[in-house]
């Protein structure tokens, strides 16, 4: 049971195919033009691609020949602006999307739909009388009324202060498990698509770069492509051999064990998370930190909170610069600072080796 | 004061006015969606008598209408009686120059509505009437109010195309407009004074109905 896509078309280009776990929230996460909206257009049969095969649990929405219209798609849509109807309160922008259901039901379901968004107070206002984070709960009231099949979410929370988006991603959650509907939520925010989604799907120039569950995607990066959709900053060039009968990476003067078979001599590219790059403790001279120790000089720390970020420049590798993560209590304790010279590793089985070029 | 002449201008202008708008409702919605290389040239066509003289529109109808012509024939053989000259051929006339009166306030209104709104009444699963009656006409009204407004306004002060198709046959074709110049030919100022102010008074609340409407069309949209 899911939802699957296969979605090709010239302008926006889109060359796009994924197959949705049903129940779940999956975002669709690429940067600006990737064509995100356009393909959530083409599930709502807003847009009528070139070649579209579009199947929600067998039933088919498109296949080439067969379009179903917008309006008789099982879907809730909310916008990127909300496309609310300015002159509807927020309970006749309910309503409207339950025209079929009989009048003094209408209004009650209508009335129970906002208070699950928590704007049951808001059923008399128009929307210019509403708030940005009120707009959005209508909106997802409107698109949750019909208890649609799929619900389709354009950066909704693009709009919001920080404070809102955050109660409003608690209450989407909570909605979603009360009402378990298929969701695809297309955001450029990562953050955002590791809070709320199990799955994600990378898009990148229309094409579907990586699919997955979210946790996987984000820390395990298929190509260099996703690595850098997911603003992975340790992402250099090496080589892979075999080293005294070993497979081993080579950085530059240093060579990497990894978690990979090596099938003889090439060049590679490959990259590991900020967080993966531990140091090597002086008074901890042993463990998984020691895996891979690299020496290297310390060019620049940047306290954020109650995190640091230090950049250090590996001996022997002159204008490579990797990025660490580490909590800024551990700057004063290890002695941490521009200039000063430290010991860092990253383990084996942390290293993500791309396809030899 | 020409009181049939008033009377035969306020029947044309309602006249007009039950013909031409729901034709420049349909017209003026399918304009607003409509994208093609042709559409400046249709949109130019229809606004036309916005910049040519009446004279010139006047004459052209008169040559569409008259008995020569394939419409003045079969307007006579079906009636017995001549489009030209009467008053149906007026009302013909008033439809044609008036387009661009009705047409461009419905279809600035029809445009300003938002897309993402049509496209959500869509995803709230609205049919096309649905969406129409619920969604389009309540959003757009200001400007077919607007536009109702301009062509009865219009129509009761239009002069040259009037006197070029219909001519001046009293309680035939003779409108106050008409009947204005009539007076003054004949040094009747007083009569053409009154009518004068009359249409004054009128063409000006019309334009500032109008300008209310648009800042009242304005303000909804705010969201």
């Amino acid at each position: 049971m899911s939802l699957c896509i296969e979605v090709r078309h010239d302008a926006p280009r889109l060359d796009f195919r994924a197959e949705l776990p049903e129940g779940e929230i999956t975002a669709l996460v690429g940067p600006s033009g990737s064509g995100k909206t356009s393909l959530l257009r083409a599930l709502a049969g807003l847009l009528r691609p070139r070649h579209a095969q579009i199947t929600l649990a067998g039933e088919v929405w498109d296949d080439g020949e067969h379009h179903l219209p917008t309006r008789q798609r099982p879907i809730g849509f909310v916008p990127q602006h909300y496309g609310l109807f300015p002159h509807l309160t927020a309970l006749g922008n309910v309503e409207t999307s339950l025209l079929a259901v009989p009048g003094p039901a209408r209004r009650q379901r209508a009335l129970e739909c906002l208070d699950a968004a928590h704007v049951a107070e808001c059923a008399g206002r128009l929307p210019r009388q509403l708030s940005g984070g009120q707009k959005q709960r209508v909106a997802l009231a409107r698109a949750l009324a019909r208890e649609p099949r799929l619900l389709l979410l354009d950066e909704p929370f693009s709009a919001v202060d920080r404070a809102t988006r955050k109660s409003l991603y608690v209450e989407l959650r909570q909605l979603h498990a009360r009402q378990p509907t298929t969701m695809l939520l297309v955001t450029h925010d990562l953050d955002e698509a590791a809070q709320l989604a199990s799955h994600l799907v990378l898009i990148d120039a229309g094409q579907t770069v990586q699919a997955g569950p979210t946790v996987e995607v984000l820390t395990r990066p298929q190509s260099e492509t996703a690595a850098r959709l997911l603003d992975i900053p340790n992402l250099f060039g090496g080589r892979l051999e075999v080293h005294e009968g070993r497979p081993r990476l080579r950085w530059g003067p240093h060579r990497l064990s990894i978690g990979r078979l090596v099938d003889g001599d090439s060049a590679c590219r490959f990259a590991f998370l900020p967080q993966n790059v531990l140091l090597v403790r002086p008074d901890k001279p042993w463990g998984a930190h020691l895996d891979n120790p690299i020496d290297g000089q310390v060019t620049d720390v940047l306290v954020l909170g109650s995190e640091a970020v230090v950049w250090i420049e590996p001996d022997g590798l002159a204008g490579e610069v990797l990025q660490m993560r580490l909590p800024t209590r551990a700057l004063d304790r290890y002695r941490i600072a521009t200039g000063s010279t430290v010991q860092f590793s990253v383990r084996a089985a942390d290293l993500i080796v791309f396809t030899p070029q | 004061m020409d009181w049939p002449a008033i009377s035969l201008s306020l029947k044309l202008a309602t006249a007009t006015l039950v013909v031409l708008l729901p034709l420049a409702l349909f017209g003026a919605r399918q304009l607003a969606r409509w994208q093609s290389g042709a559409r400046p040239w249709v949109e130019g066509l229809l606004a036309l008598p916005l910049v040519l003289p009446p004279t010139v529109i006047g004459y052209y109808l008169l040559v569409a209408m008259g008995g020569h012509s394939p419409l003045g024939q079969w307007f006579e053989q079906a009636t017995g009686a001549t489009l030209a000259f009467s008053f149906t051929g007026l009302v013909v006339a008033s439809v044609v120059f008036n387009i661009p009166f009705a047409v461009q306030p419905m279809q600035r209104a029809f445009e300003s509505i938002d897309p993402e709104v049509l496209e959500s009444a869509k995803c709230c699963g609205l049919s096309a009437w649905q969406s129409f009656a619920r969604i389009e006409l309540p959003l757009a009204w200001p400007g077919m109010l607007s536009a109702a407004v301009m062509t009865f306004a219009h129509t009761l002060g239009e002069f040259g195309v009037v006197l070029m198709v219909g001519g001046n046959i009293p309680g035939e074709t003779q409108t106050v407009a008409i009947s204005i110049y009539d007076r003054v030919q004949s040094f009747d100022h007083g009569a053409a004074g009154a009518m004068s102010l009359a249409l004054l008074l009128v063409s000006l609340a019309t334009i500032a109905v109008s300008y209310g409407l648009a800042d009242r069309l304005l303000k909804a949209r705010r969201t």
